[in-house]
């Protein structure tokens, strides 16, 4: 078409091209990621504002203080380690990306496997760490009884600790606690689950060469925006339960 | 991805062959090309087609609950044969007429109005008039019917639980929605409608994502931002505002499931419930308000921008004048969806909520008075001494702009807290918002649907009939929401199944009987428009390509053959060089967008 050469004005915005110079997929990405965050950012701004109208919250140092197969008090041990593993999951990620953009199959290939292995053994732990909730029952006072209750989304046996019969020992806590607690760190296992899901369908085509042959691994890429996306929200979740 | 690398993929996708970019006259099975379709034009009209259905529907349950509010005393022993135990002797119960109520607003705000509306014209406009071969991911695309698909499905199948569907209103408040044992219409129903409601937002996601980057990435060459169709801006704030406030919605969604399975305690908090004590504590039921209002305060914008893009559109060419104050239109748009969001507590000054945060959202709710009169002004401006040509279309466009007027003067009354807490939740608040954004916005898709069909479906819808939809439709919207403004201000509640017992509303007896004659007049023309929809489909006056712009207007998609095939253009896109409004210019009628702007004239 002979109108290419004639057109006058030229800029990022004339039509033509992406003004952002990124494919649609990744701005595709982008968008859902904003969307996603407002998901989140509901949850925790719920969050916040029951646990602030409440008159007490639990003691996230007592709570989180097992870790599994050493019988010492190791508050937020074994969250860290969580955390340690996602981020640096995150770290192998970038390393993929960067693997295809020199379009080297073997070290997109080797990265993606350590990604997948990065999240795996994060799903892991908050599984170990669920069941421990769910299925270690503690002593709670209930009218003037002793109560065995575990950490469940109606029982909270984390409340303030009151002196009886010469010891002290706790009470009924919020019971908002459980909900928020499974409800969004649930939810966030839930998204790193289907980032699992798609970097396993993303090695499998890597290793079918999709990729290779399509000239570009912008598909790890925009894989890579959804994980560390993830990542950054564990960060905020990690800091709304454990932190403050 | 280039226009022409995207069209080829899906080419690839649904042949498994890669085509030339006229794929017009390539085979298709019935299925991929009518069914699962990834092509912009089919998905448009499967959202339309759908959207029909629940907007007869929606339409036919408030038939059904105005009778019982118009004719109290009477039976209609038919209504037994239909709904057997839930209208036992003839008369609509309470169950039914509550569940007749939510259904009716989740139908008309959800399925017609945001999918049926945006999800018509979104698909079918924007890579028509941005000059794209279809959306950014076709795929996708397909995807956000079909998840409206099992939406609809999961609904429909919700009214025939034999607890009955929803009947918690349309806006779900917990405790009523949260607790099964608090009516019958909380219990099954309300878990398909939370499911329906969830699919609801997946598909209006997947959508939205693909309006925006569409918009943005594949407009064709020459066509600025600034020289976009309104049509195309509106849908652009519209699909912006749903990425941004439906997940809110989800996070509700997902946390009243908890609530009401897994024993949390979000939105509850000391309830007895049948003499029985709940262990729920520390929950808000303002909360969920909150988290629902998000949403729901956008909702109506949502509902309501495509309705204005359309008009704007609609009312320029058949006045065959340049719309007037284009940029003040595109900010005005901006303002609206930008205010819209931090207004949503005005639906709540009556909650519970702390007093002082009322002066807050007074304030905001009152600014939007500003971008919405200028956008009012506008469209009437661009009237005046316009050479005004009354297609169906054009008058349903002006009847948007009435009702926007007559519904959006009240809003400046509901806006103000220490009015609303008289008015709030009476029938002034229902005459407010069905005027504002019900009906206008059903004017608004009309008149889309009239302009636009011969586009759609290559053939003409009758023009006699159109006139007649209009006058009758126009004429009972008003005859049936203007009376409701005194009922209201008279301090008559809404929801009420029957009003017969309170001495202060035995006044509008007579009045609610009228209203219930009119909802039937109008309901019955309805069928006018259907049958002339799908009467023209198939019969209809044939649009030829010496008539393939039969509005004369200067956007693009009027540039493509008459039933354009899967890839819009025979050939290359064509290159925009000028606005979209360029009407009654020099001596000439209209210069489409895609011709060069001449030797001594100057852009618009």
């Amino acid at each position: 078409m002979e109108t290419a050469a004639v057109q006058t004005k030229k800029g990022l915005w004339s039509g033509g091209r992406s003004p952002f110079n990124v494919s649609y997929g990744k701005l595709m990405m982008w968008y859902f990621l904003l969307s996603d965050s407002f998901t989140f950012g509901a949850f925790l701004i719920s969050y916040g504002t029951i646990r602030f109208s409440s008159n007490y919250w639990v003691d996230h140092n007592y709570v989180f203080n097992s870790f599994p197969g050493i019988h010492a008090n190791a508050p937020l041990a074994f969250v860290s380690l969580m955390t340690f593993i996602l981020i640096f999951s995150s770290v192998t990620m970038v390393l993929a990306v960067h693997e295809g953009h020199k379009m080297n199959k073997r070290g997109v290939e080797k990265w993606l496997m350590f990604t997948i292995l990065g999240g795996l053994a994060f799903l892991s732990c908050q599984a170990v760490e669920w069941t421990h909730l769910l299925t270690t029952s503690h002593p709670v006072l209930v009218n003037g009884q002793i109560e065995y209750w575990n950490t469940t989304t109606s029982h909270n046996p984390w409340g303030p600790r009151v002196l009886f019969e010469g010891g002290l020992i706790n009470t009924p806590g919020p019971v908002a606690f459980g909900g928020y607690f499974f409800g969004i760190t649930g939810f966030h296992g839930f998204h790193v689950s289907v980032g699992v899901i798609l970097l396993i369908i993303t090695l499998i085509n890597t290793k079918r060469g999709v990729f290779h042959n399509r000239g570009h691994y912008e598909m790890v890429e925009k894989i890579g925006l959804y994980w560390h996306f993830v990542d950054l929200v564990w960060v905020f979740v990690f800091l709304c339960f454990y932190l403050i | 991805m280039t226009n022409e690398e995207a069209l080829q993929h899906q080419t690839q996708v649904a042949h498994g062959a890669a085509v030339a970019a006229h794929v017009a006259h390539h085979k298709q099975s019935f299925i991929t090309k009518y069914i699962f379709s990834q092509d912009h034009k089919i998905i448009s009209r499967q959202f339309l087609i759908t959207g029909i259905i629940w907007a007869v529907i929606g339409g036919f349950f408030s038939v059904l609950f105005r009778m019982q509010l118009g004719f109290p005393d009477q039976t209609f022993p038919w209504l037994e044969d239909i709904f057997g135990k839930w209208a036992e002797g003839g008369r609509i119960s309470q169950d039914l007429y509550y569940t007749l109520v939510t259904m009716h607003g989740t139908i008309l705000v959800f399925f017609v109005l945001t999918a049926g509306l945006s999800g018509t014209f979104s698909n079918f406009l924007i890579p028509l008039q941005v000059g794209a071969r279809d959306m950014a991911s076709p795929f996708v695309n397909m995807l956000s019917y079909w998840f409206f698909f099992a939406a609809s499905v999961v609904m429909f199948s919700s009214l025939f639980v034999s607890t009955g569907g929803s009947s918690v209103g349309w806006t779900f408040y917990p405790p009523l929605s949260a607790l099964g044992d608090a009516a019958e219409g909380a219990k099954t129903g309300m878990d398909l409608w939370l499911i329906s409601i969830f699919l609801f937002i997946v598909s209006q996601l997947l959508g939205g994502l693909n309006y925006v980057v569409t918009i943005i990435n594949m407009r064709t060459k020459g066509m600025f931002m600034t020289r976009l169709p309104l049509t195309i801006w509106s849908f652009m704030f519209t699909a912006i505002l749903g990425i941004l406030t439906f997940p809110v919605l989800l996070s509700a969604v997902v946390l009243l499931m908890f609530d009401r399975h897994l024993g949390t305690s979000f939105f509850l908090s000391d309830i007895v419930i049948q003499g029985k004590i709940l262990p729920n504590e520390g929950g808000s039921p303002i909360l969920f308000q909150h988290l629902f209002w998000f949403l729901g305060h956008p909702e109506v914008y949502i509902v309501a921008l495509p309705a204005m893009g359309i008009t704007s559109e609609v009312v320029s060419t058949n006045s065959r004048k340049p719309i007037f104050g284009y940029m003040a239109m595109v900010g005005s748009f901006f303002a609206i969806s930008t205010l819209s969001m931090i207004v949503w507590a005005h639906h709540m000054f009556v909650s519970g909520m702390n007093p002082f945060l009322g002066s807050v959202f007074t304030l905001f709710t009152l600014l939007i008075a500003v971008p919405s009169a200028i956008k009012v002004f506008n469209w009437l401006t661009t009237l005046w001494r316009g050479n005004i040509i009354f297609t169906p279309a054009m008058l349903f466009s002006i009847g948007f702009v009435s009702l926007f007027i007559s519904g959006g003067l009240t809003g400046i009354w509901l806006g103000n807290a220490a009015i609303d807490m008289h008015i709030h939740d009476t029938y002034f608040n229902i005459a407010h918002f069905h005027l504002v954004m019900g009906v206008a916005s059903m004017f608004g898709m009309f008149a889309g649907v009239y302009h636009w069909f011969p586009k759609m479906f290559g053939r003409f819808m009758n023009k006699t009939l159109g006139y007649i939809h209009f006058w009758i439709t126009i004429v009972c919207a008003y005859l049936i929401f203007w009376p409701m403004h005194y009922e209201g201000i008279a301090g008559m509640p809404r929801r009420y199944y029957d009003y017969s017992n309170w001495e202060s509303f035995k006044m509008f007896e007579g009045l609610n009987t009228f209203i219930g004659y009119v909802v039937i007049i109008v309901f019955a023309t309805q069928f006018l428009f259907i049958f002339n929809f799908f009467y023209s489909i198939y019969k209809g006056r044939k649009m030829t390509e010496s008539n393939k712009n039969p509005w004369k207007a200067t956007t693009l998609e009027w540039t493509t053959p008459p039933l354009p095939g899967h890839g819009n253009w025979e050939g290359e896109i064509p290159e925009v060089h000028r606005w979209a409004y360029d009407y009654s210019k020099g001596d000439r009628d209209f210069i489409p967008q895609t011709e060069p702007i001449g030797e001594d004239e100057g852009e618009h």
